[in-house]
């Protein structure tokens, strides 16, 4: 049944695929070709689109949530005010001593067990400066009855795992059978930040609080930073010097920036980072001749050696950083990108 | 002419560079690198979890009446997995690492046979050492399976650099070899949760 349903619809979307209604006109390779990529097409989605079973299997655990606040109560326990004190309390720590630490309430972790779930969720969104990697993560699954405190590395000294099932048992126990939730979140983050006030961390700057650095993309800029540098070096004196052989000076210098405006809008996907690469290129090429095949320029100005082109880099790192900046931000509360989780903390139920 | 010249200076260069970092070199030897770290990371959990072991043997001893064969398993298992001899080299003989694997995952299905039976001993229970011992084991074996994870995700990240097209002429010409990893299905088996036998009081089992 299913299997016709799928021969049929192989059919259908073939005759949409294909613009010449006999395909048998065509070569027979052609023919085939055209044929077997709409049927392999319509294979593919029903094997691995968002509904087949194989694509739920491999998600059966909960999914994590996006990052939103630093009291995310999705079981709607904490009234308003309650969540926006604890928030508060939260950012007050945060911007005296740069930890992030962040409280997520969920129905229930199910198939996953809490520690698990927590360890996921912590390795997701890497709260914690990113020089420093301090983040502390509470999870909460009400309707499993189960408490997890997450520690990334970096706090693992300052809340060791007994302490976090010490908390766990002696604070959020008690608390939670009493159906006191937000009472049992706000004693357990005072005794969890007495604890990291007395390590030794590094303190935020001042006129920088750590909550107001970059999102998460930290290696993501490095990463872009570096193709993009090369580029520059590289990439814009070659064309620079071909275009202007080809075409001379002013047009080639013009198709330069061309280029390059195109590649870095390929690349980055931004008009404006565009337009910039491909006037940074101009100048380069244009005016100071860097990789510009010289026809006049060579007789009257210094031949265009590396330190020239060394200094052509500074547009590219110009590109590549306008172009990291804008991964950040997103909202009063995002990640310091830091926090490596690595399993450490505690679970309990109550 | 010197135009011609420092254009094909140039691309020379330009191609030497594209070359090098095109051809994977630069990448295997950082992916290299990430194994091995994470190879660290594992051993160094599975350690601390040795290291917690006498601690815990110590407490459980001093209840009269425990189970002395879930003690003894526990004992012996232990030492099978430390008489390992661990370098970072075993991470890539398959034979080795297979036989670590099994010592280790013998460790974890006594260990958590001894978490289990404990829970029928209310003076164990009510033991604050041994409660805190015990999160500290839990502390530890969640670390283990972020650290194994890691290293399985690190020599995935290897394999396929071993064998995807451009990079596999890399390989083939500097020898380097696909590496061996944990196996899950055979770790399935061992993490199995241990039968109870309820049946037998524990007060009744002295021996």
């Amino acid at each position: 049944m299913a299997l016709v349903a799928f021969l049929k619809l192989g059919h259908r979307l073939h005759a949409v695929t294909t613009p010449i209604s006999r395909p048998w006109r065509l070569g027979w390779t052609r023919g085939l070709q055209a044929f077997s990529l709409a049927r392999w097409l319509v294979l593919w989605l029903v094997l691995f689109g968002p509904l087949s079973p194989w694509a739920r299997a491999q998600d059966g655990v909960q999914a994590v949530p996006a990052l939103s606040a630093r009291v995310m109560d999705r079981t709607g326990t904490l009234s308003a005010a309650e969540r926006q004190a604890l928030d508060d309390k939260l950012a007050a720590f945060e911007r005296e001593r740069g930890t992030q630490i962040v409280v997520l309430m969920v129905p229930t972790t199910l198939p996953e067990d809490v520690a698990s779930y927590a360890q996921r969720v912590g390795a997701a969104w890497k709260i914690g400066r990113r020089e420093v990697g301090d983040g502390l993560l509470i999870v909460v699954a009400k309707n499993d009855r189960r408490v997890n405190i997450q520690t990334a590395k970096a706090l693992e000294g300052a809340v060791p795992d007994v302490i976090a099932g010490r908390i766990i048992t002696d604070v959020f126990r008690p608390a939670f059978r009493a159906n006191n939730y937000a009472g049992g979140l706000n004693a357990a983050v005072d005794q969890l930040t007495a604890r990291i006030k007395g390590e030794n961390l590094a303190l935020p700057k001042l006129e920088e609080p750590g909550w107001q650095e970059g999102g998460g993309g930290g290696e993501a800029v490095l990463g872009g930073l570096l193709p993009m540098a090369m580029f520059f070096f590289i990439g814009v004196p070659i064309i620079g010097s071909v275009l202007t052989s080809m075409m001379g000076r002013k047009l080639g210098s013009v198709a330069t920036g061309a280029v390059s405006g195109g590649a870095a809008w390929l690349v980055t996907a931004s008009m404006a980072l565009a337009v910039g690469a491909g006037l940074a290129a101009l100048l380069l090429v244009g005016l100071f001749g860097i990789g510009a095949a010289g026809r006049s320029v060579a007789r009257r100005t210094r031949r265009s050696g590396p330190p020239i082109i060394w200094g052509g880099g500074g547009g590219g790192n110009w590109g590549g950083g306008g172009w990291g900046g804008g991964g950040g931000g997103g909202g009063g509360f995002s990640s310091g990108g830091g926090g490596d989780f690595g399993g450490g903390g505690a679970s309990g139920d109550w | 002419m010197s135009s011609i010249k420092r254009f094909l200076a140039w691309v020379v260069a330009s191609v030497a560079v594209v070359s090098f970092t095109g051809c994977g070199y630069n990448q295997f030897q950082s992916l290299d690198e990430t194994v091995k770290s994470k190879w660290a990371e594992v051993l160094n959990q599975y350690q601390r979890r040795a290291d917690l072991i006498p601690n815990i043997v110590a407490t459980v001893k001093g209840e009269a009446n425990f189970e002395q064969e879930t003690l003894t398993k526990v004992i012996e298992a232990r030492a099978k997995a430390t008489a390992i001899q661990v370098t970072p080299e075993l991470a890539n003989d398959p034979e080795a690492l297979k036989k670590f694997q099994a010592a280790q995952g013998e460790l974890s299905g006594a260990l958590s046979r001894l978490l289990v039976v404990s829970e029928q001993y209310p003076n164990l229970k009510a033991n604050q050492a041994f409660q805190d011992l015990r999160v500290q084991l839990e502390g530890t074996e969640n670390r283990i399976t972020v650290a194994r994870n890691g290293f399985i995700k690190a020599v995935q990240d290897y394999n396929v650099l071993t064998r995807e097209v451009p990079t596999n002429f890399t390989a083939m010409i500097f020898g380097y070899k696909v590496k061996p990893s944990f196996e899950v299905a055979n770790e399935a088996a061992l993490a199995a949760p241990p039968k109870v036998d309820f049946n037998k009081a524990p007060a009744t089992a002295p021996k």
